[in-house]
């Protein structure tokens, strides 16, 4: 296929997932700033909402002032002056998707067309919650319903597989940051200060990638920080963990290198990458330095994401 | 003007014509709240799917909706008949000419069509002078425009063989019918369109290089998102299994055409571009075309590539060349054309020019080179001054321009706000020619002009489409025996 289509499909199904994710930390940063201040709401959840989607610095040079709810979700869901805005998202993800319209299928299209017409329907005016909680449902259900076409209608060939990897190489990215910004809730009982305080950080943190159901049916025990983290970055059966990614990342770059007949620098990279994720466990991460072991998985995630566009989308 | 115009459903304002009385039957016995349902359907179908043009110079409506008529435009099938000989007489002999004009030039020579009209014409690429190309096709996708005036008189009032577009509102329009109205359809005898992408393809494989490997590769070249077709591009390519390809995706080495793929560079045989001379090549034409390949046409000179439309078809679809097609396709074929044109007033000539100024108030003028209904006058719906802007114009440069007597154009039943009233409409049948022959979809666009009156049918002026059913009718005994005597006189000398 055409390098400038794998490269519309990868950035297509990336825009659509960093939209869904956005949508998900708006929505668990309005619940822990909803709470009194003795149920450990820790200073600004909007700074760290900000901070988990990686444009707090962005957000500071354009406001200059402290985030407030308002400025936030504004500037989280609307602003054109964030370009990782949900509505830049969705505007990018349908852009590209009409530059690769021959790629995908009609219900793709169709969601993510009518995602876009629906779109001009919300905007920026009064911080009103009930619209808002319908903007994100709306969101995350739009997402869903790409993800949902795609996996049903479209053909398994290097235009699935290269859409996909635009999927987990951005999930990979938001919940490594989403636990950067909660690192120092995340650390084992002898390190912990808040106590029991930080219970609702870690509860916002699953709610944020949709797990809390998962956790309990995964440990069965009430909510610890370490086992959180474990959840997160090392259970493969957990969708959103760095784990799972890269199984399916090196899954996806293997099938890509199946049908060309030839391994590169990416599949060697995602393989070396899943492999200490699958060699590791909690306790060394944790020993290690928990924020050093995400700050490098970012910065190879970024690394990896080059070696695929160099290999394919040149 | 509006009220002796033709109706292509009661002629003149008489019974309903041959083709028409089920749908008669239709308009009279469907609810006007049940037909404005089914549009507002047909509007949410479009704009799901996102069928939607770009207007030029409107920012605020970036992507516009054409406005679908749900009414059909219908064409008998022995109209059909003699509409399709007449098209294919018409492209073949507008092959012949670019043929000519482009080696030995024996219509100058001849004295039809006057030297300067070709040779100094801007759309005339003298790059292209003296090369043969494969199969002698320069026009493989033309798109005809018709209009019609009474029951059997059908005027050519353009040709456009250079990248004609609307093809894909052809095919959607029929699509959206079928869903909206299956009974309805289901009544008629519709001739099929959808195969056009098929035809289209074999096409333009027909005329791949002798290079090219057996089955070659087609891509259709865009100018990419921002233009205004880029939606009937993405649809085509899709038709076609084409590879939808912008400038940037192809590069020419050793005079091969290639393009970037994810294995590395695959050679490109054949591409239906959607692209204007002027860009396609900066190194040969434009050179801040950012939209072409540089060395393409290198390449295409080598014969290692085939372009269609071929570079250069611009100087035939003129409209000051256009004026001169019945000599054209005389000279080439032998015989007279079966469609006519409309009569035209060269103003480059002194007399003509000299009639059209005395009668700017009922004529329409045209740029010779201009299209998509800009820059024209039609003189009766114009005020004073636009008038006199264009008399300047004229006596400036009337060699830019061509006048045309105002034509009552057919109208056709529509259905707008105030109910279904008529309205004008025209015709762009599309013809295909590859180096196995000619091929035309029964039908074509219809294009209606919206408001009371208009005549300007361009979606870039208000204009909408309609489904345009070829219908197949029994042949009455009349029109049996009247085929036998056309089959047997001779052609007119």
């Amino acid at each position: 296929m055409l390098s400038r289509t794998a490269d519309s499909l990868f950035w297509l199904s990336r825009y659509v997932e960093r939209a869904e994710n956005t949508a998900r930390i708006i929505d668990a940063a309005h619940r822990l700033a909803a709470l009194p201040s003795s149920y450990g709401a820790t200073g600004n959840e909007w700074e760290s909402a900000l901070a988990a989607t990686g444009c707090l610095e962005l957000f500071t040079e354009v406001y200059g002032e402290e985030a407030t709810a308002e400025s936030a979700v504004d500037f989280l869901a609307f602003s054109p002056a964030n370009p990782s805005s949900i509505k830049n998202c969705l505007e990018i993800a349908r852009f590209n998707a009409r530059a690769v319209r021959t790629a995908l299928t009609a219900e793709m299209w169709e969601t993510i067309n009518t995602a876009w017409l629906e779109l001009k329907g919300y905007g920026l005016g009064e911080l009103d919650l009930g619209r808002l909680s319908d903007f994100l449902r709306f969101v995350k259900r739009t997402s869903l319903a790409f993800d949902g076409s795609a996996y049903r209608t479209m053909l398994r060939n290097d235009a699935y597989w290269f859409s996909r990897l635009g999927v987990y190489i951005e999930r990979a990215d938001a919940t490594a940051r989403l636990l950067d910004v909660k690192y120092h809730v995340l650390l084992p009982p002898e390190a912990a200060v808040g106590g029991s305080l930080d219970y609702f950080q870690w509860s916002a943190i699953l709610r944020a990638v949709s797990a809390q159901t998962s956790y309990h049916w995964v440990y069965r025990q009430s909510l610890k920080p370490w086992l959180v983290a474990d959840l997160m970055i090392l259970n493969p059966q957990m969708p959103r963990s760095l784990a799972s990614c890269y199984e399916n990342l090196t899954r996806y770059l293997d099938q890509i290198a199946q049908i060309y007949g030839r391994q590169g620098a990416a599949q060697r990279a995602a393989r070396t990458a899943f492999t200490n994720l699958e060699s590791t466990d909690i306790d060394t991460v944790i020993a290690g330095g928990l924020h050093e072991f995400l700050s490098t998985f970012v910065e190879e995630n970024i690394r990896l994401t080059s070696l695929i566009t160099d290999q394919y989308l040149l | 003007m509006t009220t002796t115009a033709f109706d292509e459903m009661t002629g003149f304002g008489g019974e309903c014509r041959q083709g028409y009385e089920i749908v008669e039957t239709w308009l009279r016995d469907t609810p006007v709240e049940l037909l404005r349902q089914r549009r507002h359907e047909a509007e949410l179908l479009f704009r799901r799917i996102g069928i939607t043009f770009a207007v030029y110079g409107d920012a605020e409506g970036e992507e516009r909706l054409i406005p679908f008529d749900i009414v059909p435009r219908i064409i008998t099938n022995l109209e059909w008949e003699r509409l399709a000989a007449g098209l294919r007489q018409r492209v073949t002999a507008l092959n012949m000419f670019l043929k000519d004009v482009y080696s030995k030039g024996e219509i100058v020579k001849a004295g039809i069509v006057p030297e300067d009209l070709i040779y100094r014409n801007p759309c005339y690429r003298p790059e292209m002078q003296g090369i043969t190309l494969p199969h002698d096709i320069w026009v493989s996708i033309a798109g005809i425009d018709i209009v019609r005036v009474d029951a059997d008189t059908f005027y050519v009032l353009e040709d456009n063989a250079r990248t004609p577009s609307g093809v894909s509102y052809m095919l959607e329009n029929r699509e959206v019918m079928l869903r909206l109205f299956p009974e309805l359809c289901a009544r008629h005898r519709i001739a099929p369109v959808e195969n056009y992408a098929d035809d289209l393809l074999a096409t333009l494989k027909s005329m791949a290089p002798r290079t090219a490997a057996a089955d070659p590769t087609v891509g259709l070249l865009t100018p990419g998102p921002f233009n205004s077709a880029y939606y009937e591009h993405s649809f085509l390519a899709d038709k076609l299994g084409a590879e939808l390809v912008e400038g940037s995706d192809l590069y020419v080495r050793e005079n091969i055409v290639y393009m970037r793929t994810t294995e590395g560079p695959k050679r490109v045989d054949v591409i239906y571009r959607r692209l204007d001379d002027d860009f396609i090549d900066p190194l040969a034409f434009r050179p801040d075309s950012v939209l072409g390949v540089p060395g393409l046409m290198a390449a295409y000179r080598a014969g290692n590539v085939t372009l269609a439309n071929a570079v250069g078809t611009g100087v035939a679809d003129d409209k000051a060349v256009y004026s001169y097609m019945p000599e054209i396709i005389r000279f080439y074929t032998g015989k007279d054309a079966i469609l006519s044109n409309v009569p035209t007033h060269r103003c480059r000539e002194p007399d003509a020019l000299k009639y059209v100024l005395d009668h700017l108030p009922e004529l329409v003028v045209k740029e010779v080179d201009g299209s998509g209904g800009y820059g024209m006058l039609v003189g009766p719906k114009a005020d004073k001054a636009k008038i006199e802007t264009f008399r300047a114009k004229l006596k400036a440069h009337p060699e830019k321009f061509i006048a045309q007597p105002t034509l009552a154009l057919s109208t056709c039943p529509t259905f707008v706000d105030e109910g279904v009233a008529p309205r004008h409409v025209d015709l762009r049948p599309y013809v295909l020619t590859g180096a196995d022959g000619v091929r035309i979809v029964p039908g074509g666009l219809t294009r209606v002009a919206l408001e009371s009156g208009s005549l300007v049918v361009n979606s870039s002026q208000g204009g909408g489409t309609k489904d345009t059913w070829i219908v197949d009718v029994a042949r009455t005994f009349a029109q049996q025996s009247q085929q036998q005597q056309q089959q047997q006189s001779a052609p007119r000398a």
